[in-house]
């Protein structure tokens, strides 16, 4: 896998980056030389390991697949949409994306952005880096971007940046499902960038840092902050819990299945637009959860509506978490230990004609509505070969689904993300060329 | 009521442990000797112990066999089931908790849930001292809280065939002013017994179904479509009034969805868990739709469903309060105060027959109403744990 741990970061800078970024990346190629060079967090951290066990993980940037995919996934999440401005051109499009990719290079890698980073800059200039992640490791930083529908053509058909003809044929917004109650304000997008890390302040310095370098060309449209992932997407990692108490995306895509990826992850060159070649489509939901209904309803409903028992979430015909659920079990009564509208049932692949996702979602906490009840949720993402299976899935799971009862889908949307970027290029180049 | 909760989730899920009302000052004394374990087997039974000191026992049962297992606890007779978990799959664990007085009992299980059990063996439960009240004869009465809780099902739904047939009358001969003052008072049959109506497949989306429920290309039929219909003003830009063929084959469907509803309650009947969980069901309705203002989204007549969720809600709760009585009178207690404190706030929005539109009510008042429904809610959650082995 290209997007295995690396310790040490690239070697390789894109030129013209900036003279702060060289400077650090010969510093962390020799561990603690570049401890005496401000802002470089790589370094710092092999001698100074941070609290979480993938403190010093680095993901390069520059790679076959963009990292943040298959990447073990992290524990924060900052997610953002951008709308690129009115009267930005394609070549400032492009250099949008350019400055993007070079500034995500180097935070991937633990430094600070732009030439002169936080602290080392013109004493009467704002700092280029803003600085709120100077000292703290990278912790497994990855940025993902993506292509909303919107970039290639407008609702209203303008095709802004040249982009129409190049448009994959998948790349339409998702349908209305039942049950949706989109919040345009949460919903779509040009573009979009994930920022994955073990630390939060990492994972917003990221966005943060991305935003300001965007202004004048392109604007945060939707942003989410997420916590504590809700998908492994290793065989290294242990399922986590989302926030109904139950361990979820057990059966995801794991980085260990080579397979799978290749089948169901990503994009291949015969799939339409072949610059999305060894990309994936990214799927982004945020369903709010009742969770105050939810936390009054008995441990039988609970469980009869999940398909898995709560403790160690194995599926309720039996064996332990990594048993394959067994849907003809019956019970008493004949009627099967698995209801039919078990969410673990309908989502299956089993279910789904063998179509498989990787899933990549977070749990938030928003504050709380004007009723007192907690804006909480499930920051659902995930990644696919083609929209089409999440459709498939979803619409089954929205007909029949008994959790539905406690759930609301509240964002949408959909983007292409391309393939990694190659070194001294920048991200979406065969988009444009 | 928040004291109750406590308890609770301390131990484990069932509600029997908040038997306050029976239990002298359980507290401290029952976890240590409360806890045994069950390993079902293809070919034994086997407990940790073989008794257990009086008061809120918890089994852990294990199922360490290859088929789908039962794990019962019968009376000295051998007959009556005291407490029982089933559907253990294979490698799973369950919890039984389960209040027993002093006695002899008989432990069972049951691997591949045929035959009458297997490794039946003895189970003594000293006395602790606890106060254990023995259930009276309960059958009776939950017998006759069922048979009337089928009546009023029943009687609702007769109700809403006569109501729903001059809603439709009035609205196909273009009297929209008669449908719009039928519309709720009409719909209340329905809410009240909502959980019920929702048990027959694709009844419920047939008649209640809300726009946003629909999935691409799917009709749109049943109340909230003609609601929508005579209420346009909030409709999206460019909505056209139905046509006259519209209305009638809506109006068609409506009644006649509305008599197949009324056809297959006759034959229901309704355990006590059923019943339970509808009290429950009605309250979660409430939660989800009718205080968000989701439900009559052109309307505005939320409150009408409001209050009738809750009237069937209360039905369902009058019918098992004596039973509950005997088992938690502080229960009852907290349920009839949550009960009169919600029904003291939907009475202060009386006006006429009716009550203000959802639009009109202030967020201070919605919150309130949103924090009385959880008041509510939660000990109303605790009902089928305190009724229901």
């Amino acid at each position: 896998m290209t997007d295995s741990p690396a310790h040490a970061p690239d070697a390789h800078a894109p030129r013209g980056l900036s003279r702060r970024g060289l400077l650090g990346l010969a510093g962390a190629g020799v561990a603690g030389l570049g401890l005496g060079i401000a802002g470089d967090r790589a370094a710092l951290a092999v001698t100074a390991p941070a609290a979480g066990t993938n403190a010093g993980a680095v993901y390069p940037f520059y790679a076959t697949h963009q990292a943040g995919i298959v990447t073990p996934a992290q524990d924060r999440l900052h997610f953002a949409a951008f709308d690129v401005a009115d009267g930005t051109s394609r070549a400032e499009l492009i250099e949008l994306l350019r400055d993007w990719s070079a500034a995500a290079a180097l935070m991937t890698a633990g430094k600070d952005v732009g030439e002169y980073g936080s602290v080392n800059g013109p004493y009467d200039a704002p700092p280029e880096d803003t600085g709120e992640a100077l000292g703290l490791p990278p912790t497994g930083l990855t940025i993902t971007f993506g292509f909303g529908p919107s970039l290639f053509q407008t609702t209203a058909g303008v095709d802004r940046f040249g982009l129409a003809a190049r448009r994959p044929a998948e790349l339409v917004d998702l349908p209305h499902f039942p049950g949706d109650m989109l919040d345009d304000g949460r919903s779509g997008g040009d573009l979009c960038i994930q920022a994955c890390a073990d630390d939060p302040q990492v994972a917003v310095h990221a966005i943060r840092n991305l935003s300001r370098i965007a202004f004048g060309r392109a604007a945060i449209r939707w942003s989410q902050l997420g916590f504590g992932r809700t998908s492994s997407t290793s065989t290294s990692q242990a399922t986590p819990r989302n926030l109904f108490g139950f361990k979820d995306g057990t059966a995801n895509i794991k980085a260990e299945e080579p397979a799978a990826l290749t089948e169901h992850l990503w994009v291949g060159s015969d799939d339409g637009q072949a610059w999305l070649a060894g990309g994936s489509y990214l799927v982004a939901r945020r369903i709010r959860m009742t969770i105050e209904t939810w936390d009054r309803t008995s441990l039988r409903e609970q469980e009869t509506v999940i398909g898995r028992n709560k403790g160690e979430g194995a599926p309720l015909s039996g064996g332990t978490e990594f048993t394959g659920p067994d849907f003809e079990l019956a019970g008493r009564a004949d009627e099967p230990l698995i209801g039919t509208a078990a969410h673990v049932r309908l989502a299956h692949p089993g279910q789904n004609d063998g179509v498989r996702m990787l899933r990549r979602g977070y749990n938030f906490v928003d504050g709380n509505d004007a009723l007192g009840r907690l804006d909480a949720g499930l920051f659902f993402i995930s990644f696919q070969r083609t929209p089409a299976t999440f459709t498939a899935v979803q619409l089954n799971l929205a007909r029949h689904d008994a959790l539905n009862e406690y759930i609301r889908h509240v964002g949408s949307a959909l983007f292409a993300v391309p393939p990694g970027a190659a070194q001294g290029s920048y991200v979406g180049a065969p988009l444009f060329a | 009521m928040r004291a109750r909760l406590l308890p609770l989730v301390a131990v484990t899920a069932a509600g029997l442990l908040a038997l306050t009302g029976c239990v002298a000052n359980a507290t401290g004394s029952d976890s240590p000797n409360g806890a045994l374990t069950v390993d079902s087997s293809a070919d034994a039974c086997t407990l940790s112990a073989a008794e257990a000191p009086s008061g809120n026992l918890s089994f852990t049962v294990t199922n360490s066999g290859d088929q789908v297992t039962e794990f019962y606890l019968l009376a000295e007779d051998g007959l009556r089931i005291v407490g029982e978990v089933e559907n253990i799959g294979p490698g799973l664990s369950r919890d039984l908790v389960v209040q027993l007085p002093a006695g002899n009992y008989l432990t069972t299980c049951k691997p591949g849930m045929v035959g009458d059990g297997i490794d039946k063996t003895a189970f003594t439960v000293t006395d602790s001292g606890d106060d254990v009240v023995v259930d009276a004869d309960l059958d009776a009465q939950v017998e006759v809280a069922n048979t009337n809780y089928a009546a009023y099902v029943r009687d609702q739904v007769a109700q809403l065939v006569t109501g729903t047939q001059a809603f439709a009358d009035a609205y196909l001969a273009g009297d929209d002013d008669t449908a719009r003052a039928l519309y709720a008072p009409t719909r209340a049959h329905w809410e009240r017994v909502e959980t019920v109506a929702e048990s027959f497949g694709d009844l419920d989306p047939q008649l209640d179904l809300r726009e946003a429920d629909l999935e691409e290309g799917q009709a749109w039929t049943g109340w909230h479509a003609i609601e929508k219909d005579l209420w346009p003003a909030d409709a999206e830009a460019g909505f056209a009034a139905y046509t006259p063929e519209q209305r009638e084959n809506l109006s068609g469907l409506l009644v006649s969805d509305t008599e197949t509803l009324n056809e297959k309650v006759q034959e229901l009947d309704f355990t006590l868990a059923q019943q339970t969980n509808g009290a429950i069901g009605l309250l979660d309705e409430v939660a989800t739709g009718k205080v968000t203002g989701e439900e009559e989204f052109w309307s505005h007549t939320d409150l009408w469903d409001f209050q009738a969720n809750i009237d069937g809600a209360q039905v369902l709760y009058s019918g098992v309060r004596d039973i509950l009585l005997e088992e938690d009178a502080e229960l009852a207690a907290d349920l009839d105060a949550e009960f009169a404190a919600l029904q003291s706030l939907l009475d202060a929005q009386r006006v006429g027959d009716g009550f203000t539109l959802y639009t009109a009510l202030s967020p201070a008042e919605v919150k309130a109403f949103a924090d009385q429904v959880n008041a509510l809610g939660e000990p109303l959650n605790q009902l089928t744990a305190t009724l229901v082995l």
